[in-house]
């Protein structure tokens, strides 16, 4: 049995992962900002089979309560915590984030700091227990920087940059570090964009993201049509793509 | 983008859509000038499903199952969870839904808001009738809870109340206890109406699951002749013979499709009376005993996804209605006679006689004792709108009713005669909430 740690569970993907763990009957705890998602969602897992729900209410800036989350989950699961998934984040509108630098930095720090704020405590645990696993929900536009989301891309391209740095460290280990990297999903996140044939269900990543946890992934993309066309992406040489419109 | 009712007629293509997340987090429903609907998995048929020119809102991503008593069955749920859903929770836990509809693909909030009936009418009544609680969100901002003792009238209302009360966020209801998965049926040919209604009166009490498919193209003295299938749950020692992992399964995925719209030609008077007759011959013993898994007894369409495209670019037509008991063998057989006359056939036709509660909702459909009557006409054009109006005269002559969800072209006069008790209702919708159905029907109505 697991005991799982979920930060912004109540995202509309994380959500799907949960119900599949909730099904399997693991114990999850469950961090978000919102006590009435939370409230709403302990129940639906609950009611779906998990063996034991907590919640706790967390904003993710709220850094000073980092180091301690750890350690309140595994006294509310009654034990220790052997898979963690990290699935907050913002995306701003981009032409705010261009005028405004607070918006910018708030995004970089929810994003991207937050990440390494929280994983901090966790990975020198896992360390120390040689176990575990870490999964945390990039994005495919972090591969690379495009005018119209090179702010969002960039707090994701660091945290890939980070896990990169974690895996590494952690594999003598034996911990697992998975990047996720979804591409469009169909989420409360995205509702306001216009739907095309490459928006994905949540339920179809928050399984994708499980079974890379259980088969402990380095990276993903999901859904995996996603890898082929960013490795064209990639390679587009810098000359001719930046004066692509993309 | 768009979205269409189950019979793809009529369309709507200036709808607005947004998705609802979270109760606490609904749109504002005051914009001026605009109307909103809340809809669910889209499967009612025609317009009431629909709202050009306003707002439709996505129930669907609520979705929380919120409390579970193991011990009662009792479940509230928020009100985007479908059927399909609660059957693959529940059902290797050993539960059932109380009643169900013909397809597993819809919404609790859509179940209540049409008031839906199953194959168990006759013993359970509908699904609103099993409804404790619900809560409601009206454009006001304010949020009732209500049931039949609190707000009973509020309640009243928006059981078949078309989704214009209030947007239903959350409702509490009991599942069933089951063994398992396994029903055990039994498919007997009745060769005229009055087979159909002797068999109906015979099996009602040791039968909760009872449903007829009528062959609509046959005249003379095979008129109604049919396949009646009537089941109940397998008996524990049925179960008992399975490994106990294997006993409660839960639905699988339909694997079929249509991917695509079929030619609408294909389904045309000639081929349907063919359709028909080949399956009510498919069936060679006069009786058929059968123990199997529920699911192609109570969702046999479902196994094919899409299935609507099978009727092409045009849609189709469903038209549903409830024919009072104390007229029910003459209502029946004109209502037959005259779809047999027109020459134009349904292909998949549903008949089953209704319990006697008392409607549950101030709208509903389902209101008393009776027999129900469902048949799909392709949209071929002005014949099929004539043949449903002359229907709908032969339902108001008998004091019956047409089914709203499954409408899309009854007159503004057929729903005032078919919904005696409108004018309570009308005390009791939310002025924010409208459909292309509501417009329709109520064309004086300022919104």
């Amino acid at each position: 049995m697991s005991r799982i740690l979920v930060f912004g569970c109540t995202s509309a993907i994380a959500i799907e992962a949960a119900r599949i763990w909730a099904s399997r009957k693991e114990r999850l705890f469950l961090v978000a900002r919102d006590p009435r998602k939370l409230e709403a969602l302990a129940g639906d897992l609950r009611t779906r089979g998990a063996a034991q729900v907590e919640t706790l209410v967390m904003d993710a800036l709220d850094f000073d309560r980092h180091p301690s989350l750890l350690e309140t989950a595994e006294q509310a699961l009654g034990g220790p915590v052997n898979q963690v998934l990290l699935a907050h984040g913002v995306l701003s509108d981009e032409a705010r984030g261009r005028e405004d630098f607070a918006v910018a930095e708030r995004d970089l720090r929810v994003n991207f700091l937050s990440v390494v704020s929280i994983l901090t405590p966790i990975a020198n645990a896992f360390e120390a227990r040689k176990h575990g696993v870490i999964a945390v929900i990039g994005s495919v536009a972090g591969d690379r920087g495009r005018q119209s989301n090179y702010l969002y891309g960039t707090s994701k391209a660091a945290v890939a940059t980070f896990l990169q740095g974690l895996r590494n460290r952690l594999f003598r280990s034996g911990v697992a570090v998975v990047t996720i990297k979804p591409g469009f999903v169909d989420t409360p996140m995205t509702a306001h964009l216009r739907k095309s044939p490459l928006f994905a269900s949540p339920q179809k990543v928050g399984k994708g993201i499980v079974r890379a946890m259980d088969r402990r992934k380095d990276v993903v993309y999901l859904p995996p049509f996603w890898k082929p066309i960013l490795l064209g992406v990639i390679h587009v040489p810098e000359g001719l793509f930046k004066k692509m419109r993309l | 983008m768009n979205r269409p009712c189950w019979g793809r007629y009529p369309t709507a293509e200036d709808q607005e859509v947004l998705p609802v997340f979270w109760s606490h987090q609904l749109p504002d429903l005051r914009a001026e000038g605009r109307s909103f609907l809340p809809r669910g998995l889209g499967r009612s048929y025609g317009d009431s499903c629909l709202n050009p020119g306003g707002t439709l809102l996505d129930m669907v991503p609520m979705d929380r199952l919120l409390q579970f008593d193991p011990a009662t069955g009792l479940l509230r749920c928020e009100a985007g969870v479908s059927l399909d859903t609660l059957l693959r929770v529940f059902v290797p836990r050993g539960f059932f839904l109380p009643t169900t509809p013909g397809t597993r693909f819809v919404t609790v909030g859509g179940a209540i808001a049409n008031d839906v009936h199953g194959k168990n009418h006759h013993q359970v009544g509908t699904f609103g009738a099993l409804v404790r609680r619900l809560e409601l969100a009206r454009s006001d901002g304010s949020r009732v809870v209500c049931s039949r003792e609190e707000h009973g009238d509020l309640f009243r209302a928006t059981i078949g109340g078309l989704g214009l009360t209030g947007i239903i966020t959350w409702a509490e209801f009991p599942l069933v206890p089951i063994d398992s998965h396994g029903i055990e049926s039994e498919s007997i040919k009745t060769r005229d109406l009055d087979e159909f209604f002797d068999l109906s009166e015979a099996s009602e009490a040791d039968w909760p699951f009872i449903v007829s498919w009528v062959d609509v193209t046959a005249s003379g003295k095979g008129l109604g002749r049919g396949l009646f299938n009537r089941g109940r749950f397998a008996s524990r020692e049925w179960a008992e013979r399975l490994p106990e992992d294997r006993r409660l399964l839960p639905p699988k995925e339909p694997r079929l499709s249509v991917p695509f719209d079929l030619p609408g030609f294909l389904l045309n008077p000639f081929t349907i009376r063919w359709f028909n007759r080949l399956y009510y011959a498919k069936q060679f013993r006069d009786r058929v005993h059968a123990v199997g898994h529920f699911e192609p007894f109570f969702y046999p369409l479902d196994a094919i996804r899409d299935w609507n495209r099978g009727y092409g670019k045009r849609g189709f037509l469903q038209w549903q209605c409830l024919v009072p008991w104390d007229q029910a063998r003459p209502g029946i057989r004109g209502i037959l006679q005259e779809v047999a006359a027109s020459g134009l056939g349904s292909p998949v036709s549903v008949m089953k006689t209704c319990g006697a509660m008392a409607p549950e909702g101030l709208l509903s459909f389902m209101q008393g004792r009776g027999v129900t009557l469902a048949m799909d006409f392709p949209m071929s054009g002005q014949d099929v709108l004539d043949l449903c109006e002359r229907l709908d005269a032969r339902v108001r002559d008998v004091g019956g009713a047409v089914y709203p969800a499954k409408d899309a072209r009854m007159s503004p006069t057929s729903f005032r005669a078919f919904f005696p008790r409108l004018e309570e209702f009308l005390r009791h919708r939310d002025p924010a909430l409208s459909s292309g159905f509501w417009r329709r029907v109520m064309p004086q109505e300022v919104w």
